[in-house]
């Protein structure tokens, strides 16, 4: 032990020690909510994948053929490059509309307290609430000109791109808001003086100093645009259904969406549906990591 | 202090042991109720048999349209539900497992006959049927009265048609129009993709001799173009706009009707209790008339009727509570109190000592059938997937209402057949 020099070490040193002896005492309840609510779930999921079951007590198990029938389907590919084309399109869109109005706002200027608040407010509101508000703003918009928001994939597919940047945008300028007001202001203001132009400042100085907060967001919108499902589903529900070479596609259907219809089509399909989940978390997993290696490379140490 | 909470804490423990002794020794009933609309119904049953008999009676309602994975859900617990609904025959392939078989219960003993009986291919009667509804076009009666027109005139589509145009193209001058707008919103839709789909199903059925339950894997579509027929009066004659049905509510189309500004709204006998208490309609003006779409010999026609609504017995419940449920279910189909209940929630009621119902369109269901009309039964209880297989012709009927050209049609009629035999592959699959 160590010798006691004065009063605050002593408590300091009477309040660690149980707390270092007793510290699994105190991650046990989460850890047991995890294991509850995450763990054993996730496990008992990757299991049923492999068996036929309408509730879970009775599940037989019948190998790798549900996953065959998975990649076979062909909505299930549909669904994926719908996905693929939503996150591609969406990741754009939020990082670059993000980036922009965070940098605007954290350049003086009257008012930008009240218009962080005004940005970052669609993220307050639910999914599935967002959803079926903007399904009437987009058809009364549509109606003006005799059509309707599940006409076509097109509207389907742009208007979940607008839904889903409008919510999401305010988040993703919080964080660059956060990483732009890290940047040194000696280090701007030393390019300036060394003749940078604002072009160079930002593209030169800035956008590597916040890097970081560049990998965040395009990882937050990449792990959200794949797991979109409440928006999707109150949106369209992917409707526009249709029949195309004799299968049917559900033409603005995104992945998990997918999982959740083929869950419900009956029995035999609950557990393709749970191979489905099992490629998709498989999927997201690897893409997620993929793209931290890649941007984690390029970030600067201060 | 200690040893009296350890005393309650012992008596509590005892106490509670002794009441699950005593619940499994008497066995206790949890029925997972199918019908929002009639779960109150529903609880204060159960807490009168509850009063009589001390029999513990557990009712829980599934949200609309969430009926099967509620059930699926609840079936995983320990406290599994003891009687649920089943549907259909493709509702027997999921639950059929755990459906008793009912056949010499006393409960069975008191159908009127085996119409509403779900029956596997053993033959084991696997669920019972305590409900049937039928739908077709309700008319106010007061409106057509007002017009100049009378409900004898209308025998077939082209007697339904020649009023409805008349309607229609006075409908400034009368102040309400001939249809109630025939919705494409989800809380819509099934009125057509399901309901008026069953029509043109029941005369295919009808000629290929065969009945509900043949889950055939094909359909040929051949009573498509009276399909259309009836859909082309349907939204040329109202006033909603067929470019924004997508949109268009079940709700305003059933205050539309409601409010007195249609004379004729397609739905079912469901639709009394509203009708005559949201919106105050007065009874006697209200009739209902089979769906004509302009077939050969369909001035003989009676109304849609059948049932999704069967009582199944959960056959891996423990032997107590499969008991208590079947006497449960025994009391609730002879008691006054039960029979009460059913004929106020439910208009046709298959069993002996079914109370008489104040229901008009039950009654108008059984005038047509009674007056030797055939009844169009639930040939759409087949449909293979049925929920996907309608989201194809919602989205095809959508498109062709905006836009009503042969091309248009030509998808309906795909989403219809391919769609059929395409699900059904899938559903098998």
């Amino acid at each position: 032990m160590k010798k006691k020099t004065d009063s605050a070490s002593l408590s300091s040193e009477l309040i660690r020690r149980p707390i270092r002896r007793c510290f699994p005492i105190f991650l046990l309840p989460t850890f047991i909510c995890f294991c509850i609510g995450f763990l054993w779930p996730f496990i008992q999921g990757i299991y049923l994948s492999f068996c036929n079951f309408n509730t879970p007590k009775d599940a037989v198990w019948v190998g790798a053929s549900n996953y065959v029938k998975a990649f076979k389907d062909a909505s299930f590919v549909h669904a994926f490059w719908n996905t693929a084309a939503f996150a591609v399109v969406s990741i754009v869109l939020i990082n670059v509309l993000a980036f922009a109005i965070a940098y605007a706002l954290t350049q003086r200027m009257r008012g930008s307290n009240l218009f962080r608040t005004v940005f970052f407010m669609p993220n307050l509101i639910g999914g599935v609430v967002l959803g079926y508000i903007w399904s009437m703003i987009f058809d009364a918009i549509l109606k003006r000109y005799g059509t309707y928001l599940t006409a076509n994939a097109t509207y389907g597919f742009w208007g979940l791109v607008i839904l889903v940047a409008w919510q999401q945008i305010g988040y993703m300028m919080i964080i660059y808001i956060a990483g732009l007001q890290a940047v040194p202001g000696e280090m701007v203001e030393a390019a300036r003086i060394d003749g940078a132009n604002g072009r160079q400042t930002l593209f030169r100085v800035i956008i590597p100093n916040v890097m970081p907060s560049i990998t965040i967001c395009t990882f937050l919108t990449l792990t959200n645009s794949f797991k979109m499902f409440d928006q999707n589903m109150a949106l369209t529900g992917g409707a526009p259904s249709v029949m195309m070479n004799g299968a049917k596609v559900n033409m603005t259907e995104l992945l998990a969406l997918n999982i959740y219809s083929t869950y419900n089509i009956n029995k035999n399909w609950h557990g393709v549906a749970q191979a489905k989940a099992v490629v998709f978390f498989v999927l997201v997993a690897a893409l997620a990591i993929a793209q931290l290696v890649a941007t984690r490379n390029k970030e600067v140490q201060q | 202090m200690k040893k009296l909470i350890a005393l309650v804490l012992t008596l509590a423990l005892a106490l509670s042991l002794a009441a699950v002794a005593s619940a499994e020794e008497t066995g206790s009933v949890y029925y997972l109720n199918f019908k929002p609309e009639a779960d109150e119904a529903w609880q204060a049953l159960a807490a009168t048999y509850t009063e009589q008999t001390g029999v513990p009676v557990k009712v829980v309602t599934a949200a609309s349209g969430t009926y099967s994975d509620t059930l699926t859900a609840e079936m995983a617990k320990s406290e599994a539900p003891t009687i649920f609904n089943i549907g259909n025959k493709s509702g027997l392939t999921d639950w059929g497992d755990y459906a008793l078989d009912l056949t010499g219960t006393p409960i069975y003993e008191e159908r009127v006959n085996d119409d509403y009986v779900l029956f596997d291919e053993a033959g084991a009667a696997k669920a019972l049927g305590y409900c049937y509804e039928s739908f077709g076009i309700i008319v106010n009666t007061a409106l057509l009265e007002q017009a100049g027109h009378s409900l004898e005139e209308i025998t077939n589509f082209d007697s339904l048609k020649a009023v409805a145009d008349d309607i229609h193209a006075r409908a400034a001058e009368l102040g309400f129009d001939a249809f109630s707008a025939p919705g494409m919103d989800g809380s819509s839709s099934w009125r057509y993709s399901g309901h008026l789909a069953n029509v043109p199903l029941y005369y295919e059925y009808r000629d290929a001799g065969l009945n509900v339950g043949s889950l055939p894997a094909t359909v040929t579509g051949a009573y498509l173009d009276n399909f259309r027929k009836i859909w082309d009066l349907y939204i040329t004659d109202t006033a909603a706009d067929p470019t924004s049905l997508s949109t268009s509510t079940g709700d305003e189309s059933e205050a539309e009707f409601g409010e007195g500004k249609a004379v004729f709204y397609q739905n079912g006998d469901w639709e009394y209790a509203n009708l005559t208490g949201k919106f105050g309609m007065d009874p006697a003006t209200l009739a209902m008339i089979p769906i004509y779409c302009g077939v050969e010999g369909e001035e003989k026609a009676g109304l849609n009727s059948g049932t999704e609504n069967c009582w199944a017995v959960n056959a891996k419940a423990s032997e107590a509570n499969i008991q208590a449920s079947l006497d449960f279910l025994y009391w609730v189909v002879t008691s006054e109190e039960g029979t009460a209940m059913l004929a106020e929630q439910f208009s046709g009621i298959p069993f002996k000592n079914a109370a008489a119902s104040a229901n008009v369109f039950g009654a108008d269901a059984s005038e047509y059938a009674n007056a030797g009309n055939y009844t169009m039964f639930w040939a759409f209880n087949d449909t293979p997937n049925v929920d996907s297989w309608r989201a194809t012709v919602v989205t095809a009927l959508t498109a062709y209402s905006a836009d009503p050209t042969d091309d248009n049609w030509a998808q309906v009629v795909t989403a219809f057949v391919d769609g059929w035999a395409y699900e059904y592959s899938i559903v098998n699959g």
